[in-house]
């Protein structure tokens, strides 16, 4: 899009730029100066940093997911095969997508909502108010769920503490498989939402205030609007933002891992905590680079509408 | 719930009281709004919350167990004072804090670089790149930990800062970079050839006017990447094992957590310090905070 338009140009530039005075000959010394060679040698140090360990990484988890145990012998999909047959990793499967999905679901409606309480309030009073719902979001996840943690604390929860002074009982947070599901859940929805929260008030704030206004003349109700102003207006924000919270929550680590490490019964594990236990705790470094590589199809299919959203959000900006 | 009570006044055929009821339920909405956001606040602040007051409580308030844990009974210092003589967290501080630096220079000057190649100049292929480099961004540590393992592995780096000053760019670099690409796009084009006519070199252009100009981006980048540093956890977790290379995030939990069950004020403590950093950069510099968390769905 825009990388194109300068392309164009390019080549024009370089001859007619007074910059570059009658060089003398030279082929390497040309090519030196040209301006494609200096932009390629700008980017050189972020082509090898994503080459060397981003890409060979990647090919390599491929290679390495395809060997034995101790890395002896070479043995195609079998490590896959194997962990599709253990009931543990099917329960990986099922729970990555369980805590990813209904993570996304809730961060993405209260989102929506407190991104409309915002909008609705004076302009005036909205800083102070972001400022204050942006704070789990800020502070490092592996810290926050610390605190979690304390607050799960079998014997000292203070969750617990208010529920027995309203006359339930305790409740074992983090020691019963479901409910150790549900907190692990409810850890992440209170981490994202504020994410969600800023993308929605920004996107609110530039959808058109004549829309609502000729919705209002043509006699629409504020569920109306919601319907057919906002919801359309916020399509593609919405779309990028749930696909790319989508990833970061299927490839979440910190939460599991601090809070269950996968316990209890490995009910809570995802595929990055049951990777790093096979993988780095149990040392069977092929099986854990599978484990991880079952993540890529998902991640693939989520990043290419993400990619798509984006450029098309792009193009609406530059219009 | 926001336009609701805006447009609900607006029935036909009523035009004297409309005004009035409108007014009224407009103030009706706005209240609702507060109150409603008011609960979010408190509900999300409850850990942040929870973990201040448990740092100023001693052990032996702690384990008593005795009244309303949310409140401390008897404030004091003595955590707070405790860590800041406490020769591990020290390291623990100083390794993060030498690693973010290393990691946000690194991560502007190779970003910057790129995002000025590619936006600005292009090459066969740049837009592909730009692309790329997005993509990259989508790419999550926990899908590479472990090929890394090895990679860092074959480069002694295992246990070692300097592993984690290498990988960390891989995280902070792409989004930067598509953030700077974003700023450089929007700065007018007139700009340059102007440079060029005085006889700018490339360098010189992108040193005395895109970094002047775009300096927001500048700061969003590297506010960007000091969160990412500070905050990452899979990495250390994996690579690091001993106390004197670890950061704050894996340091605090390995050493404080298996020392002392009942040690949970120093813990909250060293917690509160340890995301005191990112906290203050967001308090100071909440708007380029906020301009570089949406600039993920968007060229700048």
């Amino acid at each position: 899009m825009d990388v194109r338009h300068e392309l164009a140009g390019e080549h024009d530039a370089v001859r007619a730029g007074p910059g570059a005075p009658a060089r003398p000959a030279g082929g390497l010394r040309r090519l030196l100066r040209r301006r494609s060679t200096i932009a390629f040698l700008m980017c050189l140090p972020l082509t090898l940093l994503i080459a060397g360990l981003v890409v060979y990484p990647a090919f390599y988890a491929i290679y390495l997911s395809m060997l034995n145990r101790h890395m002896t012998a070479f043995v195609g999909l079998g490590n896959f095969a194997f962990l599709l047959r253990r009931p543990t990793f099917q329960m990986v499967i099922f729970q990555s997508c369980l805590f990813a999905v209904t993570a996304v679901v809730f961060k993405a409606l209260i989102g929506f909502v407190v991104a409309h309480l915002m909008h609705n309030i004076p302009g005036r009073h909205q800083r102070i108010w972001r400022g204050l719902l942006l704070v789990p979001w800020v502070i490092p996840l592996a810290l926050s769920t610390l605190t979690w943690w304390w607050l799960f604390d079998p014997s000292y929860s203070a969750f617990n503490w208010l529920l027995n002074r309203l006359g339930i009982g305790s409740v074992p947070w983090l020691g019963e498989g479901w409910i150790a599901r549900f907190s692990t859940i409810a850890v992440n929805v209170w981490y994202g939402t504020p994410f969600f929260m800023v993308m929605y008030l920004a996107a609110l704030k530039s959808v058109p205030e004549e829309l609502y206004e000729s919705a209002a003349i043509d006699g629409a109700g504020p569920a109306q609007k919601l319907v057919y102003v906002t919801l359309p207006m916020l399509r593609n924000i919405i779309a990028i933002t749930v696909l790319f919270s989508l990833i970061v929550t299927f490839a979440d680590f910190d939460i599991v891992r601090i809070l269950t490490a996968g316990g209890p019964q490995d009910m809570t594990h995802v595929f990055a905590t049951y990777a790093f236990q096979v993988g780095i705790q149990s040392g069977d470094v092929p099986l854990g680079a599978a484990v991880s590589l079952f993540m890529l199809p998902i991640l693939a299919v989520a990043a290419f509408f993400v990619l798509r959203g984006v450029s098309r959000r792009s193009r609406e900006v530059a219009v | 719930m926001s336009g609701a009570a805006t447009a609900a006044g607006a029935l036909p055929g009523r035009p004297r009281r409309r005004s009035r009821t409108l007014a009224s339920q407009r103030r009706w909405a706005l209240r609702a709004s507060y109150a409603a956001l008011g609960a979010f606040v408190v509900t999300f602040l409850v850990p942040p919350f929870y973990m201040l007051m448990t740092s100023l409580k001693t052990s032996a308030e702690i384990s008593a167990e005795r009244g309303n844990p949310w409140i401390v009974h008897h404030p004091t210092f003595a955590n707070y004072l405790y860590l800041l003589t406490y020769p591990n967290f020290r390291t623990y501080f100083l390794n993060t804090a030498e690693v973010t630096v290393l990691v946000v220079a690194i991560t502007m000057v190779v970003s910057v670089l790129a995002a000025f190649g590619l936006a600005r100049m292009g090459f066969w292929g740049s837009q592909i790149m730009a692309t790329g480099v997005f993509l990259t961004y989508l790419v999550p540590a926990s899908l590479l930990f472990i090929p890394l393992f090895q990679v860092i592995g074959r480069l002694r780096l295992i246990n070692n800062l300097w592993g984690l000053v290498l990988i960390y760019p891989t995280l902070s670099v792409p989004f930067c970079t598509w953030i700077m690409i974003g700023y450089f796009s929007s700065i007018p084009k007139e700009l340059d050839e102007a440079a060029l006519c005085d006889g700018a070199t490339y360098l010189q252009m992108l040193w005395r006017i895109f970094i002047p100009v775009a300096k927001p981006g500048i700061i969003a980048a590297m506010i960007f990447a000091f969160t990412v540093s500070w905050g990452q956890f899979l990495y250390p977790m994996a690579y690091l094992y001993t106390s004197n290379q670890m950061v704050l995030t894996v340091g605090i939990i390995s050493d404080l957590v298996r020392a002392d069950v009942f040690a949970w004020g120093k813990i909250m403590a060293a917690n509160a310090l340890a995301a005191a950093p990112p906290v203050l950069v967001y308090v100071f510099l909440m708007d380029y905070y906020i301009a570089g968390l949406t600039a993920g769905a968007t060229k700048g």
